[in-house]
C-alpha cells in the first residue's frame, strides 16, 4: 500500500459537459470530505453516489454543484479508498476543485500512477506487469512534453528566484550553524528573518493574484444576468450575441445548472451561467423565488444586474440589490433612452446604458476590467501560473512560510523557524521540478567564507 | 591465521581494530609506527556541529573517540546553545600528545588485539575474495577480512611553492603500492587534497593583542559513561586574531608561488570548499578586509601553536612575511611550515553500506581513504567497518544505519549512494532529519545496538537502561499530574512572566510553554527533583519541541516505507527495458540495496522508481 493519496482528471480536460477527478489512497476520503458540503462521507457507504457541493475553504462559497462516488477499499480498481468527483466540465470549475485537493495532501497522481498501484496491490494480473512499465514510460514522455510547456517562462523565473530568496535564508541559518564563530556567519536573529519572510509571502501573493488573473483571462468569468422580466436582459444578450462574440452556446442542458455561453468582450471570456430552465419566463426571481436565485448568485463570480430606467424600484429589484451587495457586479440602469424614473439616488456606481447603443457595449466591458483588476492586460503576452499544481504548490509554501511566523512568535530557536522555511523551500522546487540535491552547501560555500 | 586485518593506526584503525577485537575476534592491526597510532596531524580539535554528535553516536555504539577524548582534552565547549537542541554539539581542543598516548594505551591493553609495525604492499586476493596481505617486508598474513583505513597516505605527495615531494602527513612515510595494486584490481580511485596551516612558537606570541576564547566553566563529556571530569580551571584558552590588508597585499603579490596558484602545473587532485587555503578565501572573497585566525594549542606538553584559518603552499620565506603581519604575531617563529598534500582515496560509491567494497568480497575501507575529511569521520566509519566485517564473519546480518538514526548513517549514505567529487565532511545540514540526530539522545538512539553487538558491558547498558526508564517514568508522571488555577500558582506564574491559569492544566501541558522550565514544574510541586541535568534535558526537549519532532518523524515514515523495500543485488537493470539509460548506469553501479537508496541517486527520477516498484513486484512473484 502507499502512503500518498493521488489525483488526477480523469476526463479529458476543457471539454464535455462533465469531468471526473478521481483521488485513489488512504486520504481519498478524508481529503474529498473536508470540502465536501453534503453528508459525511466517511460515513457513507461504499460504492455511493453522494449529491452535494464543494466549498472553496477560503470564502465558504460554494464552487460547484457535484456528484461524489465514494468507493472503499479493497473493492476498487486500485484496491485503495477511490472517491471520483462529478464536477461540471469548465477547466475553471475543475481546476479550483484540483487545487483545492492538492492543498489539502493529495499529490497529482504521476504518469500511469492509478494503473501502476493497481498493479502493486494486485488488483491486475502478474502477466501485464510489462504492460504496465510501457504504461508508464509512455506517460511519462507525454507528460514531460507537457510539464515543459506548463510553466511560462517567467512565471519560473518569479519562482526561481522567490527561492532563492528563501534559500539564502536558510543558507544564512545553517551556515551559523555550521559554523557558529566565524564573521562571516551573523546571528539570524529573529528580528531579521521576520521581515524577510514577510517579504517572502507578500511576493508569493502577488503571484497567486496574477494566477487569478491569468485563470480569468484564460478560464473565463462565471456570470450571470439577473433583472425582472422586461429590463433588457434578452436584449443585452442578443446584442453580445449579433455581435458574433459567442464563442460556443448551448450545451444541452440536464437538471443542473449549465454554462449556457461564453461570451468574449476584450479578450476576457464570460461563461454565462444559465438559470435551467428559466429562460422563457425571463425572470429570475419570479419562476425559481429568491432563495433559488441567491444560490445561483453566490456561484457566480460576476453579476450583471439590470435595472429598468423608465420604472422606479420594485420590491424585487431592491432585493437583487440586496443580496448582490458582496459580490462583483456591474449594475445597468438600462434604457435610459427613455424617461428616466427610477431614483438613482438610491443605487450606487451604476452604468447608463441603452442596449441598442455600442457605447453602452465599450462601457460594460470596461467595467468588468476594473472590477477584476485587468488593467492592460493582453491575453497573448500575459504571465500567469494556470496549473492547479502549481498553484496548490504556492499555497504550501506559503502556508508553510505562515507556519514558520507562528514559531517566530512563539519564541521557537531558529533551528525548529528553519523546519518550516526548508519546507517552503522545498516545495516551491516542486514547481520548478527541481529535486534538493546539494544547492543548499554549494550557496554555503559559495557565499561564505568558511574553513580552517 | 587472523579474523581480521586493519591496515593504518589513525582514527578509523583505531576502531575498525577495538570494536571487532571487543567482539571477541582476532585481529591484527598493520600500522608503520605505533608511536603515530591516533596521531592528529591536522587541526587539534575534536567535534563541532555534526562531528561532535558523530563522537557521542561512536560512544552510544561503544566506540573510543568520546572516551579517549574526554581523557585527553585541554578544553571544551557546547556550541550553539543559544539555538535549539537539534544542532547543539560539543567541542573539544584535543592535546595532541595525550590523545595518541591514551588511545595506544587502550588498543595495546586490548585482548584480541595484536598491533606490529609495518607497511603493506598489496593484497592477496583468491577468486574475488580477500584472504590476506603481502608486507613490504614481503610476508604474508592472512585473514577472514582485511579493512583498509590508509588514511591520506596512499601515493601522497606533499607540496610546497613549486616542490611536491613523496610523503605522508607530518614527513610520514607514504604507501607508494597500494593504490597501484588497488587500480589493478580494478577500483577507481580520486586524487584529493588537503593543507595545514603553520605551527608557531608559543612563546613567540603577544596574546595581549589578540581577543581570548576559554572554555566553558561547566562540566561537559563527549562520553556518556565519563564521571571523571578534568579539572575546569586548568583549560587552556584559544585567542582569535585576524588578517588585514597588508597580510593580503603579500599574499595577493605572491600568489604565482603558491602550489595551487601556478607554481606547480597540472594539480588535478580536488581539495575541499569547506577547507580553503588563506590565498584561496582572499582571492575569491576579494571584499573581504580581514579573515579569522584562531591560535589553537596543541597540547600543554609540546608549547606550538596551531594558526587556524591560515592553510598555505606559499613557499616558506613568504609564510614568514605573511605572519608576521598579523596582530599578536608580529614576532612569531614558525615551527613547523603549512604544506598541502594530496593522495589516492578510492570512489565510494564501489563500497557497500556496510563499507564492504563491491569488488572484493570481505575487503573493507574505512575514513579518509574514502574521500571523507575529519578525524570524527574516519572514527565513525572505521566502526562501522569493524562492526560489519566482525557480524559477516560470525554469520549475522549486517548493520547498516539509517539516515533518520544517525549522522554516521547519513554519511555513509551519501558516500556510497552520491559519491563525492571533494573531500567530504559532514554538515548539520546534510541530516534532513536533524531533529532527531541530537547530541543528546545518541544513547537513546544507538545504545541498544552497542549493547546486542557486545561493545557495551553489562552494567554500563543497565546505567542506560535506568536514565531511559527515568525518563519514561517522569514523563508518564507529568502527564498525571494535574496543576490547578491556585492563587499560589498563579502568583508563581505571574511572577514567571507566564499567563495566569483559568482551568487546570496537567503538568506535561503547562511545561509545553516556552517560558516554563522543569524546575518551574518541581517548584510548582514542591518537589525536589532526582533526575540529572541530562534526564531533564531529555523530558524538556520531548515535550517542547513535540510538534516539530513528530513532524520529522512523519517524514521518517514514509521514507522508511521506500527503505523497507529491499532490491536484490543481483539485478542487471540493464535488462529492464524501460528505464531511463542514464538510470540504468547508474543503478548497475551503485546497486542500491532498497528502493529509497536508489531513489537518492541522482540521475534516478521519478519514473525510473515507479518501473522499478512494477518490476520488483513481478520479480518477486516469478
Amino acid at each position: 500500500m502507499f502512503d500518498e493519496t493521488i489525483v488526477a482528471v480523469s476526463t479529458a480536460f476543457g471539454e464535455g459537459a462533465i469531468s471526473i477527478i478521481r483521488l485513489s489512497g488512504s486520504e481519498a476520503i478524508n481529503i474529498v470530505n473536508k470540502v465536501f458540503k453534503g453528508k459525511n462521507l466517511m460515513d457513507v457507504k461504499s460504492h455511493t453516489i453522494n449529491y452535494g457541493h464543494i466549498i472553496n475553504i477560503e470564502d465558504g462559497f460554494a464552487i460547484d454543484e457535484v456528484l461524489v462516488s465514494v468507493m472503499k477499499s479493497p473493492r476498487t480498481y486500485t484496491a485503495e479508498d477511490i472517491v471520483e468527483i462529478n464536477c461540471h466540465g469548465g477547466i475553471f470549475v475543475t481546476n479550483k476543485i484540483m487545487e483545492l485537493l492538492l492543498t489539502l495532501g493529495a499529490r497529482v497522481a504521476e504518469p500511469g500512477e492509478f494503473t501502476k498501484r493497481a498493479f502493486l496491490n494486485k488488483r491486475i494480473d502478474l502477466t501485464q506487469a510489462e504492460s504496465v512499465m510501457d504504461l508508464i514510460q509512455a506517460k511519462t514522455e507525454e507528460s514531460l512534453n507537457v510539464a515543459v510547456n506548463a510553466l511560462d517562462g517567467r512565471v519560473s523565473k518569479l519562482i526561481k528566484n522567490l527561492r532563492e530568496e528563501v534559500l539564502s535564508l536558510i543558507a544564512s541559518i545553517e551556515v551559523n550553524i555550521d559554523y557558529p564563530e566565524y564573521d562571516d556567519a551573523i546571528v539570524i536573529s529573529k528580528k531579521i528573518l521576520k521581515p524577510s519572510i514577510e517579504e517572502i509571502i507578500k511576493k508569493i501573493d502577488e503571484i497567486l493574484e496574477v494566477a487569478k488573473t491569468g485563470k480569468i483571462l484564460r478560464d473565463g468569468i462565471k456570470t450571470v444576468i439577473v433583472g425582472r422580466p422586461n429590463v433588457g436582459k434578452s436584449s443585452l444578450l442578443n446584442k453580445l450575441m449579433r455581435e458574433e462574440k459567442a464563442i460556443v452556446t448551448e450545451i444541452a442542458g440536464t437538471t443542473r445548472d449549465l454554462i449556457e455561453g461564453y461570451i468574449n468582450i476584450a479578450g476576457i471570456t464570460l461563461n454565462l451561467i444559465d438559470t435551467a430552465g428559466v429562460r422563457d419566463t425571463e425572470d429570475v426571481v419570479e419562476a425559481i423565488g429568491v432563495e433559488r436565485s441567491k444560490k445561483v448568485i453566490n456561484e457566480a463570480e460576476l453579476i450583471i444586474l439590470v435595472l429598468d430606467n423608465n420604472e422606479v424600484l420594485t420590491k424585487d429589484d431592491i432585493k437583487l440589490l440586496e443580496i448582490t451587495e458582496h459580490k462583483k457586479r456591474i449594475i445597468l440602469i438600462n434604457k435610459v433612452d427613455l424617461e428616466s424614473k427610477i431614483e438613482k439616488n438610491k443605487i450606487d456606481n451604476y452604468i447608463e446604458t441603452s442596449m441598442l447603443d455600442d457605447d453602452s457595449i465599450i462601457k460594460v466591458e470596461q467595467k468588468i476590467k476594473e472590477i477584476f483588476e485587468l488593467g492592460d492586460f493582453k491575453t497573448k503576452d500575459l504571465t500567469y501560473l494556470s496549473n492547479s499544481r502549481h498553484i496548490a504548490k504556492l499555497n504550501n509554501a506559503k502556508n508553510s512560510l505562515t507556519e514558520s511566523l507562528i514559531s517566530i512568535e512563539n519564541e521557537m530557536p531558529v533551528d525548529m523557524i528553519e523546519i518550516d522555511i526548508k519546507d517552503a523551500w522545498i516545495f516551491l522546487g516542486e514547481i520548478l521540478g527541481e529535486e534538493v540535491g546539494d544547492e543548499l552547501i554549494n550557496e554555503l560555500f559559495s557565499k561564505f567564507c568558511l574553513g580552517k | 591465521m587472523y579474523d581480521i586485518i586493519v591496515i593504518g593506526g589513525g582514527h578509523a584503525g583505531c576502531e575498525a581494530a577495538l570494536a571487532p577485537a571487543r567482539m571477541g575476534l582476532k585481529i591484527l592491526l598493520v600500522t608503520a609506527k605505533i608511536s603515530k597510532i591516533a596521531h592528529m596531524p591536522c587541526n587539534p580539535s575534536i567535534g563541532g556541529p555534526a562531528k561532535g554528535i558523530v563522537v557521542r553516536e561512536i560512544d552510544a555504539l561503544g566506540g573510543e573517540m568520546g572516551r579517549n577524548t574526554d581523557k585527553s582534552h585541554i578544553q571544551m565547549r557546547l556550541l550553539n546553545t543559544g539555538k535549539g537542541p537539534g544542532v547543539q554539539a560539543l567541542r573539544a581542543q584535543a592535546d595532541k600528545v595525550d590523545y595518541p598516548k591514551n588511545m595506544q594505551t587502550t588498543l595495546l591493553n586490548q585482548q584480541n588485539l595484536t598491533i606490529i609495525e609495518e607497511m603493506v604492499d598489496d593484497l592477496i586476493i583468491e577468486d574475488k575474495k580477500i584472504i590476506g596481505v603481502l608486507l613490504e617486508n614481503r610476508e604474508k598474513y592472512f585473514a577472514k577480512a582485511v579493512i583498509i583505513t590508509a588514511g591520506t597516505y596512499l601515493q601522497a605527495k606533499i607540496m610546497l611553492s613549486n616542490e611536491k615531494w613523496s610523503s605522508g602527513p607530518d614527513d610520514e612515510k607514504p604507501s607508494l603500492n597500494l593504490s597501484d595494486n588497488l587500480r589493478n584490481l580494478g577500483f577507481e580511485t580520486l586524487r584529493l587534497k588537503t593543507g595545514t596551516p603553520p605551527r608557531v612558537a608559543i612563546d613567540t606570541i603577544d596574546y595581549s593583542k589578540t581577543e581570548i576564547q576559554r572554555g566553558d566553566m561547566e562540566y561537559h563529556a563527549f562520553s556518556y559513561d565519563t564521571t571523571d571530569y578534568k579539572p575546569l580551571e586548568n583549560q587552556v584558552p584559544c585567542y582569535l586574531t585576524y588578517t588585514n590588508l597588508d597580510t593580503h597585499e603579500i599574499i595577493l603579490k605572491n600568489l604565482s608561488k603558491s602550489s595551487m596558484y601556478g607554481a606547480i602545473e597540472n594539480i588535478d587532485s580536488k581539495g575541499p570548499r569547506y577547507c580553503p587555503s588563506i590565498e584561496d578565501k582572499i582571492v575569491r572573497f576579494n571584499d573581504k578586509t580581514r579573515h579569522q585566525i584562531f591560535l589553537e594549542p596543541e597540547s600543554i606538553h609540546i608549547p606550538e601553536i596551531y594558526v587556524q584559518g591560515f592553510s598555505t603552499s606559499l613557499p616558506k620565506d613568504v609564510q614568514d612575511i605573511m605572519i608576521h603581519t598579523i596582530k599578536g604575531l608580529e614576532n612569531c617563529r614558525i615551527v613547523r611550515y603549512a604544506y598541502a598534500i594530496e593522495y589516492d582515496a578510492i570512489d565510494p560509491t564501489q563500497l557497500w553500506a556496510t563499507l564492504e567494497s563491491k569488488l572484493i568480497e570481505n575487503l573493507y575501507f574505512a575514513g579518509q581513504v574514502n574521500g571523507t575529511s575529519g578525524y570524527e569521520e574516519a572514527a565513525g566509519q572505521g566502526l562501522m567497518a569493524g562492526i560489519n566485517a566482525a557480524l559477516k564473519i560470525k554469520g549475522k546480518a549486517p548493520f547498516i544505519l539509517k539516515r533518520n538514526e544517525a549522522y554516521i548513517g547519513v554519511m555513509i549514505d551519501d558516500l556510497v549512494t552520491k559519491g563525492t567529487q571533494e573531500p567530504y565532511r559532514l554538515l548539520t545540514s546534510r541530516a534532513e532529519y536533524r531533529l532527531l540526530l541530537r547530541h543528546d539522545n545518541a544513547d537513546m538512539r544507538l545504545r541498544d545496538y552497542g549493547y546486542k553487538f557486545g561493545l557495551i558491558d553489562k552494567s554500563r547498558f543497565q546505567k542506560f537502561t535506568n536514565k531511559k526508564a527515568k525518563i519514561e517514568n517522569e514523563l508518564n508522571r507529568l502527564s498525571n499530574i494535574k496543576i490547578l488555577p491556585t492563587n499560589d500558582v498563579n502568583n508563581y506564574l505571574n511572577s514567571n512572566e507566564s499567563a495566569v491559569l483559568k482551568d487546570s492544566i496537567t503538568a506535561l501541558n503547562l511545561l509545553k510553554r516556552p517560558e516554563i522550565s522543569y524546575c518551574n514544574i518541581m517548584d510548582l510541586l514542591n518537589e525536589e527533583t532526582l533526575l540529572t541535568k541530562a534526564e531533564i534535558q531529555q523530558i524538556e526537549i520531548q515535550i517542547k519541541y513535540e510538534g516539530y519532532i513528530k513532524k520529522t518523524i512523519s517524514l521518517v515514515e514514509k521514507m522508511n516505507k521506500l527503505e523497507d523495500k529491499k532490491l536484490s543485488v543481483d539485478i542487471d537493470y540493464l535488462k529492464i527495458p524501460n528505464l531511463a539509460l542514464e538510470a540504468k548506469t547508474k543503478l548497475n553501479k551503485i546497486k542500491p540495496l532498497t528502493i529509497g537508496q536508489a531513489k537518492r541517486i541522482s540521475g534516478v527520477n521519478p519514473s525510473d522508481i515507479s518501473i522499478l516498484l512494477v518490476y520488483l513486484e513481478s520479480y518477486r512473484k516469478k
